[in-house]
């Protein structure tokens, strides 16, 4: 990926004036709570199907979001996260059909923990490794996760998945209500919006500009004395971590999970959401992610379900690699990052 | 590839012009504007100390590195730009500093990479073989040995008559000497003697001064990027203060 | 001494003949996929994601071709040159431009690309499994069964192939500017050698070594548009395993896995017997890196 000189002399000098007038804060900001509000009034503006499409949408996107951690901003390509993914999603699963009633907060606490596991194998192993051999590693290892949930149908209900139903969302003593499109889409949105402001967070800190130097000069990093593995790793297991939520998400809207989820496949197109939104810049693949179904779901639309709607979004993918690597939010990569 | 599809050369002038040539390696300026000419069959010597461009100038003429600004023509045609291995088939040989052999090829594997090439006949690859063998024996003892094996030297050697299997017009030749015995030294002396008794240019950059001034016909003296003196050879001796001021310690 | 005699008896020696012979079949199908894979890895710096796609078109290639034909050997022949060409155009539209950027751009364009042709199959010729029918049905009796003389030509053919492109290599011309060019690609050019020329011909033969195995393995399991997602993970596998870039290395590690799957099947449901080349890759990732079967790990 070409990716810009790290310029770690940024946080620490004054932020300066814009043309408007106003600090580059305050433009982000401001743009960053437009965004919301549209979010949020999205339930009054949209019709029931495209409402739980936005909201499917933005899971997506923290998927990819995740995802960016790794290849964005520590130069790591992964293919593994469907495993995390499908993890979180299966463990959810598990909390919401094991423990009546269903409980929304075991989930994520359940989904964490498969997802957690997951990424701690995966790290161990892949860490040590660099670029391309990553990649592979990642690859096979989220197919053997596939293999296990595939062939293991007593736990995991094999080729079937497993079916539930959704929890309630609870806050003790204070409210049980159930889930309506509208609510589910603002606990999603207050999900995915939280996990990028707490990404972000990390992104900007010491450690997110270590995890960067890594991208940018690992031997280098190495050399000054950094411990680069145990920064790989956490940056690992934090990327799984919020898949993994990403999972659960999925399995509180869709009420299933599935073992398709945990193919390779679903790695790809995380990575797909990733390039064609702008890697480096954590908000580029929910773009991303929304491109893709957006345009999925409307050849669907116009040429029918059967079109094969991945080989223009596949040519398109090949196209953007070659001739935009930066993606479409790539030209912002520097400004989102400020 | 062939001879018919090069364009053709521009009778009389030199055959190799620089002229104002900028180069940069990503974001520095290596080269400040550099201008020099060789002449068909002239040997050209290029001096300078470390880091002053000299090999950023062969590469540029090589077309390993494209210039940003400036002019590059063999036998008056403009070559900036164009891919390294149409420029070996135009007659441009390169033998780089550190030689540069493939380790894992044998000696005759290495001279294979230049002698199989469009329109040579089995005559004139035996003719070409016999020619370089003459020159340097010791290569054809060891012509099934992997050119890893050989000796600094004979790995100097294989780079020189690799190239020479282009039957180049002209031969860029880095630093032959460099971490070579003192033996060896008058050895590449008399090759390049041999060269351009056939009629092959040669561009030689070389720290070993006393070396380049027998060797060659001019001089350039080159300093941070560009080139500050041009004389003929005989016009100057190793003593001269010209020499200390761009070449001393 | 009496313990291991008991086991000795207990383990169907017949069985494990049989398997050897299935596992040496299966092993030399994937190490032709596998030395492909490798090749263009080794040669070009690409890991080439669509190879199993390429495999699966050389099948979907060698049908076509008997239909119009009703010759294996020429379905086989046609399959690969079509595939050969085809990657040919692959490797100068989508892999040139990316020729000197981060060696990751091109895991991921081919990863796009095995989407598209995956998909395409998918939609031009529809989720049937199609079938080309064995040149040779004939079948000799090894123990209680009748095994097909097909799978060991198929073997033998595989084995030629892989040493042919293998001699190749040595002593033929492009075989020379190839390992040139794999050294050292700079000294390469500046020898005359057109590089981009050498690329997108290795790419077209590894291209053509996926479609062969294609076509060659049809028989056994039939043409389907998934047939290169099941086998270019293991093909992947074995790249890892055996060192990547490492020619010999990816054959032997090709033939081992698949001995080891062969044998693991008689004690588990085949669906699980792919745990082996896992478990495999996971020990050689721990413990040799590099590559269980490179002479001296670096």
């Amino acid at each position: 990926m070409t990716t810009a000189p790290l310029d770690k002399g940024t946080a620490l000098k004054e932020l300066p004036l814009g043309k408007s007038g106003l600090s580059h804060t305050a433009v982000y900001w401001i743009g960053f709570c437009a965004v919301m509000a549209a979010l949020i009034a999205a339930p009054f503006a949209l019709p029931p199907f495209w409402l739980r499409f936005l909201t499917e949408v933005l899971i997506w996107g923290l998927l990819a979001m995740s995802s960016d951690l790794l290849i964005g901003y520590t130069g790591m390509i992964s293919f593994g996260h469907s495993a995390f993914f499908g993890l979180g999603m299966y463990g959810a699963a598990g909390a919401l059909l094991i423990v009546s009633p269903p409980n929304l907060w075991l989930a994520i606490v359940f989904g964490l923990l498969g997802a957690a596991g997951a990424a701690l194998f995966v790290a161990f192993f892949s860490t040590r490794l660099r670029d391309i051999y990553f990649a592979i590693t990642t690859l096979i290892f989220s197919q053997i996760f596939y293999v296990i949930i595939f062939t293991w149908t007593a736990v995991t209900g094999g080729e079937n998945g497993l079916i539930f139903t959704r929890p309630h969302f609870t806050i003790p003593f204070l409210v049980n209500a159930r889930f309506t499109a509208t609510t589910l889409h603002w606990f999603v949105l207050a999900v995915v919006a939280g996990s990028y402001l707490i990404l972000r967070r990390v992104t900007q800190s010491p450690f997110g500009m270590v995890l960067q130097s890594i991208r940018e000069n690992e031997p280098r990093t190495r050399a000054i004395g950094y411990a680069v593995e145990r920064y790989k790793m956490v940056s690992v297991m934090l990327s799984g971590l919020f898949a993994g939520l990403a999972g659960v998400l999925y399995a509180v809207q869709n009420e299933f999970a599935a073992p398709d989820f945990v193919y390779f496949l679903t790695s790809g197109d995380t990575v797909i959401f990733n390039v064609l939104g702008g890697i480096g810049t954590l908000v580029g693949p929910i773009v991303g992610a929304g491109f893709f179904q957006l345009a999925r779901q409307l050849l669907a639309q116009w040429f029918g379900d059967q079109f094969p709607y991945l080989i223009p979004l596949g040519i398109v993918f090949v196209a953007v690699i070659i001739f935009l690597p930066q993606g479409i939010l790539g030209f912002a990569r520097r400004w989102l990052n400020r | 590839m062939s001879a018919m599809t090069a364009p053709a050369p521009a009778t009389n002038g030199p055959l190799v012009v620089l002229d104002g040539v900028h180069t940069y390696y990503g974001k520095s300026h290596i080269l400040h504007g550099v201008s020099l000419t060789v002449e068909r069959g002239e040997v050209v010597g290029l001096l300078g100390r470390n880091g002053v461009g000299k090999s950023t100038t062969l590469k540029t003429i090589m077309g390993l590195v494209q210039p940003r600004q400036g002019r590059v023509a063999l036998e008056g045609n403009v070559i900036a730009g164009q891919a390294p291995h149409k420029l070996a088939r135009r007659g441009i040989g390169y033998v780089p500093e550190d030689r540069r052999i493939f380790r894992f090829l044998s000696v005759m594997e290495n001279l294979r990479t230049g002698l199989d090439r469009a329109g040579m006949t089995p005559q004139r690859r035996q003719a070409l073989l016999d020619k370089v063998f003459a020159f340097f024996p010791v290569l054809a003892e060891r012509r099934g040995q992997a050119g890893g094996t050989l000796s600094g030297g004979e790995q100097q050697m294989l780079a020189i008559a690799r190239a020479m299997m282009l039957e180049p017009k002209i031969i860029l030749l880095d630093e032959p000497t460099e971490g070579l015995m003192p033996r060896m030294v008058s050895q590449i002396r008399n090759i390049i003697e041999l060269l351009h008794n056939e009629g092959v240019a040669i561009l030689l950059v070389e720290q070993n001064v006393p070396l380049t001034l027998a060797a060659s016909q001019r001089i350039y003296i080159m300093e941070k990027g560009a080139v500050r003196h041009h004389c003929a050879a005989s016009e100057i001796d190793v003593h001269d203060p010209v020499i200390k001021q761009y070449l001393g310690v | 001494m009496g313990t291991i005699g008991t086991f000795l008896h207990a383990i169907p020696l017949d069985l494990i003949i049989i398997q050897t012979v299935n596992g040496i079949v299966a092993g030399m199908i994937l190490a032709l996929i596998a030395s492909g894979l490798t090749l263009i890895f080794g040669i070009m710096d690409v890991v080439n994601f669509a190879h199993g796609e390429l495999f699966m078109l050389g099948a979907y290639m060698g049908f076509v071709v008997f239909v119009a034909t009703g010759s294996f050997w020429l379905a086989l022949i046609g399959a690969s040159l079509i595939v050969a060409i085809l990657g040919a155009a692959l490797q100068i539209v989508a892999l040139r431009p990316l020729i000197g950027r981060d060696p990751l751009n091109t895991i991921l364009a081919t990863f796009g690309i095995s989407l598209v042709l995956q998909n395409y199959a998918l939609w031009q010729f529809g989720p049937v499994v199609r079938k080309i029918p064995e040149p040779i049905s004939a079948e000799f009796t090894l123990f209680y069964l009748q095994y097909p003389w097909y799978r060991i030509l198929i073997t033998v053919l595989s084995a030629a192939i892989i040493g042919g492109f293998w001699l190749y290599l040595k002593y033929g011309r492009l075989g020379v500017w190839i390992r040139a060019t794999a050294q050292d690609r700079v000294m390469a050019q500046a020898m005359g050698i057109p590089v981009p020329l050498v690329y997108t011909g290795v790419f077209a033969i590894g291209a053509a070594m996926a479609a062969a195995s294609g076509v060659l393995f049809a028989p056994m399991v039939g043409v389907s548009h998934t047939m290169g997602l099941d086998w270019v993970l293991k093909a992947f596998i074995v790249v890892v395993v055996g060192g990547m870039g490492n020619f010999l290395g990816s054959i032997v590690a090709a033939i081992f896995i698949s001995l080891l799957e062969a044998y693991a099947t008689i004690w588990l449901d085949p669906s699980q017997a792919v745990i082996v080349s896992f478990v495999v890759l996971i020990l050689t990732l721990l413990f040799r890196p590099t590559g269980l079967f490179v002479a001296t790990p670096r």
